[in-house]
């Protein structure tokens, strides 16, 4: 097997530590919680960051008219469905293929998980936008507009008197390193190719 | 899923660069030029925490307050003998049953010596053990919910005093009478006092894996008063000391007839002796009649059960259990130093202080050097025993605590002052004076092996004109004095509860990161919990409703009931469904006999309403729990008796 393929086969694995490790971290900080509450997204799942952090955030939401966070949504079997489906093509071009395919495959990561994120941020949209019209407390921006409580998809923001955090974690890491090394996959298989064709 | 979260916390390096808030450390504002000043040692700055937690019984309260040190700061009043309408302590039918007796539903008692639990002499933060000393019963308090657990009544006991202290690894805590009474209880003539009333010291077993109370045996002893005791620790492990006073045996005007003896007794008791008696079938089963009160965490709910029997052991039949130490007057404290070598005597009306050695105790035994004995209870000779006295310290000696540099601090009552010596000099090394009448003292861990002696907290009895004046009913109050130093020195004054009868104290640390947020919902296991908004209900079973009710932010369900007629039993049965720290709700109702409920997350309380009136009637959260704290409400309707409104209930929409 030639090294870049031995690469190319470390870069399919590496998204699967999506199903042990969570993909992103919510984090709100307010002076009543002197520990913040917190809700890891995994690929398959929402949970607690402390016991009981989604249950409460779920109330303190409940003041604005937010929906509660659901146990479930469909992407939690999209998610996992795609990840599985591009690992095994990935180890298919490892095994099978050559360098265009890792370009391939790196292209196509790429796209899933921009499409991916795009996703997830419809959903952050829809979940700080979304509010009951009986609202127990109704905000309104500066230009009269309704107030929306959406979570930063990247970054930090203030929201009211929380303090929201939203950073990936791990399993984001392993999927992020899994298209790089796809990436260098094919720098290194373009590289050897020249080589050989060179002679 | 989830297990994994620990792990990859420890993948630091791609977690740090992304770590969001930073919680670095403040700057130590008590160097410098301020760090001599006596104010900054008791400041402990807003959002820190204090170094040692004390125990302060509430004496006639019947409480136990929780006070921070060096800040002198209270932090809770755990109701333990006496009823609380703020915690509904003793209101709720949960908490009812803890403060049954043989005399039925005592509702107050006098609460005197907090100790904590200990393994191999060392204070371990588990539990603090407490008498009441009116109607006898040792309490015990889970220090990871800070509640009282369990009660059980001392009986064949009057005026528990000479308790609640625990041996080194708690196998038991120690019970003794003050009174003598008869046994059993009998109608007779109070002038046959004397060689027919008894004094029942009493050694409870603790489980040491949950704490269960139960009454091992019951030593019978002569008919004195048996005032203090601690139990012997390190080398006089397996045995434990109790002063006597009234061994004149009187039973009128004692503060005269009980004060003719030159001197009194410490009663030295081996219970390993009698432990290992008792295990080979040793005592006699007597009838009796006390009360075993347990709560229980998971169904929030406390159960009474009246025992019928105890063992007792008669001395004589333990040769060589029990031996009596001559003290000087009247001994009232009884106190055991680090080492558990020396046996502190404070004669309370002598102007020495008496300490026995355990060493020459137990050669005086071993040589069979008796002077005599009482009621077939060998006396050892004064001399034999003695290790050394206090010359002239103070007037009125009552208590003493160690440190871990052996050094001893005697109070004085009538002196008003804390007197520091040398433990085997006898020296006396410091005197500073209390403001006033000092009774009890307190260093952290005094009672065991390891004290912890950077602070000693002096309670007094009287303040006249040390704070505030608040009509003729001034507060008591406990005084701090740093004795890191050669030199005690006052820190701080700060008023208590009650009367501030004794303390425990030990390090926050053996005891915070343990203290329960909140009750787990999934765990409650109360008849009536409802684990949802779904499962709450009303039912009616002839005369009695019940209501099953949830409580959250910031809503009851339900919040509209109909069908409940006057004269009915109203039963409302609470949930608190949240699962956050720090988010109690309560609730009262519009004439209900009785208090609040006070309900901590994932715990569920009960109080009875007996609607008196037609009506529609409010209850309300009365504790401030969130933004919509005032509009956490509802209504109760109450039609005529006979009446054929249906029983009916909603939340958030109309009852049809």
């Amino acid at each position: 097997m030639k090294k870049s393929n031995i690469i190319m086969l470390v870069a399919a694995l590496l998204p699967l530590g999506l199903f042990l490790f969570p993909l992103w971290k919510i984090t709100l900080e307010a002076p009543q919680y002197p520990i913040p509450l917190g809700m890891y997204i995994y690929i398959n799942d929402f949970s607690d960051a402390n016991p009981h952090d989604i249950k409460n955030i779920n109330l303190m939401n409940h003041y604005v008219g937010m929906k509660y966070i659901p146990e479930a949504i469909p992407e939690f079997k999209i998610f996992p469905a795609g990840i599985i489906i591009t690992s095994i093509l990935g180890l298919l071009i490892a095994f099978k293929g050559n360098y265009k395919w890792f370009l391939f495959w790196f292209i196509l990561m790429l796209v899933l998980s921009t499409a991916g994120l795009y996703d997830f941020y419809l959903w952050e949209h829809d979940y700080g936008h979304t509010l009951d019209p009986k609202a127990i407390m109704k905000f309104t921006n500066p230009d009269g507009t309704q107030m929306g409580f959406q979570p930063p998809l990247f970054g930090t923001k203030h929201i009211l008197n929380f303090t929201a955090h939203s950073y990936p974690r791990l399993g984001a890491y392993f999927l992020a390193m899994g298209i790089a090394v796809s990436f260098i996959a094919f720098l290194f298989g373009r590289k050897q190719y020249k080589k050989l064709f060179a002679k | 899923m989830k297990n994994i979260l620990k792990p990859l916390l420890a993948i630091g390096v791609f977690l740090l660069a992304f770590t969001s808030c930073d919680n670095s450390k403040k700057s130590d504002s008590r160097s410098g030029a301020l760090a001599g000043n006596v104010a900054e040692k008791v400041y402990v700055a807003p959002g820190e925490h204090d170094e040692f937690y004390a125990f302060v019984s509430g004496g006639f309260s019947g409480q136990l307050s929780v006070y921070g040190l060096p800040s002198g700061r209270l932090f809770k009043v755990i109701p333990v003998f006496s009823q609380d309408p703020e915690k509904a302590w003793g209101y709720n039918e949960e908490t009812k049953p803890m403060l049954n007796t043989s005399h039925g539903f005592v509702p107050w008692d006098d609460a005197h010596h907090p100790d904590i639990s200990q393994t191999q002499g060392v204070v371990d933060g588990r539990w603090v053990f407490i008498n009441g000393n009116n109607t006898p019963r040792i309490a015990k308090i889970d220090l990871t919910t800070f509640e009282t657990t369990e009660i059980i009544e001392v009986p064949n006991s009057a005026g528990n005093h000479s308790s609640s202290f625990v041996t080194e690894n708690t196998e038991y805590v120690v019970a003794g009478t003050r009174f003598s009474v008869p046994i059993p209880q009998r109608d007779m003539p109070i002038k046959e006092y004397k060689g027919n009333f008894k004094g029942a010291l009493t050694f409870i077993s603790v489980d040491p894996q949950d704490g269960n109370m139960d009454i091992k045996f019951q030593l019978i002893m002569p008919g004195f008063d048996y005032d203090l005791s601690h139990p012997g620790r390190g080398k006089s492990h397996g045995w434990f000391f109790f002063t006597t006073y009234n061994s004149e045996e009187a039973n009128t005007l004692l503060e005269v007839n009980a004060s003719q003896n030159d001197k009194d007794f410490i009663a030295a008791v081996n219970w390993k002796k009698i432990e290992e008696y008792v295990n080979n079938g040793g005592g006699t089963k007597v009838p009796a009649n006390y009360a075993h009160n347990v709560y229980d965490d998971e169904t929030h709910s406390a159960t009474s059960t009246m025992k019928k029997e105890v063992l007792v052991v008669n001395p004589a039949e333990v040769p060589g259990a029990v031996y009596l130490l001559p003290t000087p007057k009247s001994p009232h404290g009884c106190d055991v130093d680090p080492t558990g070598e020396y046996i502190v005597g404070n004669g309370k009306l002598s102007a020495n202080l008496t300490v026995h050695s355990f060493t020459k105790m137990l050669d005086a035994i071993e040589n069979q050097k008796f002077a005599g004995d009482a009621y077939g209870i060998p006396i050892l000779n004064f001399e034999d025993v003695l290790a050394g006295t206090v010359e002239q310290p103070g007037l009125g000696p009552l208590h003493t605590e160690f440190d871990d540099k052996g050094n001893a601090y005697t109070t004085f009552f009538i002196s008003s002052e804390v007197v520091k010596w040398k433990v085997g000099t006898w020296e006396v090394l410091d005197r500073q004076p209390c403001y006033y009448s000092v009774g009890h003292l307190m260093i952290p861990g005094g009672n065991s092996q390891k004290p912890w002696g950077k602070y000693v907290v002096a309670m007094n009895k009287i303040t006249k004109d040390r704070y505030l004046p608040t009509g003729p009913e001034v507060t008591q109050s406990a005084q701090l004095y740093d004795i890191s130093g050669d030199k005690m020195e006052l820190l701080l004054d700060f008023p208590t509860i009650g009367e501030p009868h004794y303390a425990a104290g030990c390090p926050a640390d053996l005891i915070k990161s343990r203290s329960k947020k909140i009750y787990n919902l999934e765990d409650n296991k109360h008849p009536f919990a409802v684990k949802s908004e779904a499962e709450t209900k009303v039912v009616r079973d002839g005369n009695t409703v019940h209501i099953s009710m949830s409580m959250i932010r910031s809503h009851f369900s339900p919040d509209n009931i109909e069908g409940v007629k006057v004269g009915d039993k109203v039963y409302f049965h609470v949930t608190n469904l949240e699962q956050d720290y720090d988010v109690p709700h309560g609730i009262s109702m519009i004439g209900a006999n009785t208090s609040e409920l006070l309900i901590m997350p994932g715990q569920t309380e009960t109080f009875l309403w007996e609607p008196k009136q037609e009506g529609v009637w409010p209850f309300y959260c009365t504790d401030f729990c969130s933004a919509l704290h005032q509009e956490m409400q509802g209504y109760v309707r109450v039609s005529p008796v006979g009446s054929n409104t249906e029983l009916k209930w909603s939340l958030g929409e109309e009852i049809e």
